[in-house]
């Protein structure tokens, strides 16, 4: 479903990706984890080409998305992300949130778009927000907001780029919980989190990244019962604590 | 009593209304015209300037740097002497417009320019990871929200920019500076026809400059 091949990314001097070869398969849920500034941010945005890649491939659906004149913003419409700082569109209500792209971009009428908005808005049990704005919710609910909004794409892809770390402690289950939720229902999702309990829960493959490279990837199961790197060990003893 | 403000002046005056109403007319439809001509530029410029590409970057530069350090009388005598070489022939007015359009369009630039890059990166990408073009994302999701902080300094460049097509009493504009000068040259009545087109300027201007102090203390308070 998503493929990179040999994928190096440079920020000036600064080697960021190191030649990182991946496929997401079709339906599987993958998280990625590993320390601060090891490049988790860089890799998943490649994913959707909000980076783009010094060099190396990126294939989603079988469409290179790093090739010249790609129809990338057609791709983007299939592959929705959820952002560390949830950036909804704060001049828009929960609403018109969800239902603004759906509307310019797909050409969903009004009235479907919302109808479907309202629906997610329930799933995520914020369907009493529906008319305020983004301002008027905690970090938590915005989450969700922001998790509906990427649903209203009806994406095939969803990608999370540490939804959680910007939370307050009690806020970060109501959004795992729909996140869990969401993993059962067969979408393809990757997402980089420090939640090791979300990763046993619900991750068919846990990817570990450090210095710009793939460590070790495996099963939870295999990950978080013996792990063969030292580093990947060092890794989780701290973050297991 | 022959002071500059005789009575019998001021009857002269109210006699010849008609030609300070064209003149406001003209001056009117001027601005009009300029600030949407000025707007159009400002907010294409000020998108172009705000972007990573240097190419539009610097062309946005280009732009505001020439027209921000020469005098606005330069440029609009450079259209007015300069278009008929190239074959164009513009009514006078227009050549104002186009002129004053310009000259604000570069401040205006700056304006939109700041508005955009206080918004939020987080904006445009999560406008661009749901499938918006780059243009798509700035007219839905950046420039509204750009508009609220833009708003008071914009107003305030519409009020100069009204101000500025007075500019078109220099090259026989028809505007109101140019009927107020060419009816008191010929019966030199000076004193009445420039306090009534500075009061005429200040019925057009003041409301704007009031209503601009008002957006910049509502958006203070909602910041
Ligand atoms: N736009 C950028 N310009 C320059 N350097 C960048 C940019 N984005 C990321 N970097 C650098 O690239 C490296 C990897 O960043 P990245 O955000 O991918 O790490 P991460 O694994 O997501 O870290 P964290 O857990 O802190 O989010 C870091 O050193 C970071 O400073
Ligand atoms: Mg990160």
């Amino acid at each position: 479903m998503i493929q990179l091949e040999g994928v190096h990314k440079h920020f000036g001097q600064l080697h960021v990706l190191k030649g990182i070869n991946l496929n997401v398969n079709t339906g599987e849920k993958m998280v990625v984890i590993g320390p601060s500034g090891s490049g988790k941010s860089t890799l998943i945005r490649c994913m959707n080409l909000l980076e783009k890649p010094s060099s190396g491939k990126v294939i989603v659906d079988g469409v290179e998305i790093t090739a010249p004149k790609a129809p990338v913003a057609k791709v983007r419409q299939s592959v929705a992300m959820v952002f560390q700082q949830f950036n909804l569109y704060p001049h828009k209500t929960v609403l018109e949130n969800l239902t603004l792209a759906p509307i310019l971009i797909k050409g969903v009428s009004k009235a479907e778009a919302e109808e479907s908005g309202m629906a997610f808005l329930d799933r995520v049990g914020l369907k009493a927000k529906a008319n305020v704005y983004p301002s008027q919710l905690s970090g938590g609910q915005q989450q969700r907001v922001a998790i509906a909004r990427a649903l209203n794409m009806k994406p095939r892809i969803m990608l999370f780029d540490e939804p959680t770390s910007a939370l307050d402690p009690e806020m970060i289950q109501e959004v795992l919980d729909v996140m869990v939720d969401l993993a059962h229902e067969g979408i393809t999702m990757v997402v980089v989190t420090h939640e090791m309990g979300f990763a046993r829960q619900v991750a068919d493959r846990v990817v570990f990244m450090d210095e710009g490279q793939i460590l070790e990837q495996g099963t939870p199961a295999h990950f978080f019962s013996n792990p063969s790197h030292e580093r990947t060990k060092l890794f989780l003893s701290k973050i297991l604590r | 009593m022959t002071g500059p403000f005789a009575w019998f002046k001021w009857q002269a005056l109210f006699r010849d209304w008609h030609i300070f109403a064209e003149g406001f007319g003209n001056t009117l439809l001027a601005s009009v015209l300029a600030l949407a001509l000025a707007l159009a530029l400002g907010i294409i410029f000020g998108v172009l300037g705000s972007t990573h590409q240097k190419v539009f970057k610097l062309f946005s530069r280009i732009y505001v740097e020439i027209i921000q350090n020469t005098p606005l009388v330069i440029q609009v005598f450079f259209l007015y002497n300069g278009l008929p070489h190239l074959g164009v022939m513009l009514p006078v007015l227009s050549v104002g417009v186009f002129g004053v359009g310009i000259y604000h369009g570069a401040y205006i630039a700056e304006v939109v320019r700041a508005g955009i890059q206080s918004i939020h990166r987080g904006q445009m990408e999560a406008a661009l990871s749901q499938g918006f073009s780059f243009w798509g994302a700035m007219r839905h999701v950046i420039l509204p929200q750009a508009a609220r902080v833009v708003l008071p300094p914009l107003t305030n460049q519409a009020v100069s920019l009204i101000k500025n097509t007075s500019v078109l009493a220099m090259i026989a504009g028809g505007d109101l500076m140019y009927h107020a000068d060419s009816w008191s040259a010929e019966n030199i009545y000076y004193g009445p026809a420039y306090v009534t087109v500075g009061v005429l300027y200040l019925i057009l201007c003041f409301p704007l400059a009031q209503f601009a102090r008002y957006l910049e203390r509502k958006t203070e308070v909602s910041a």
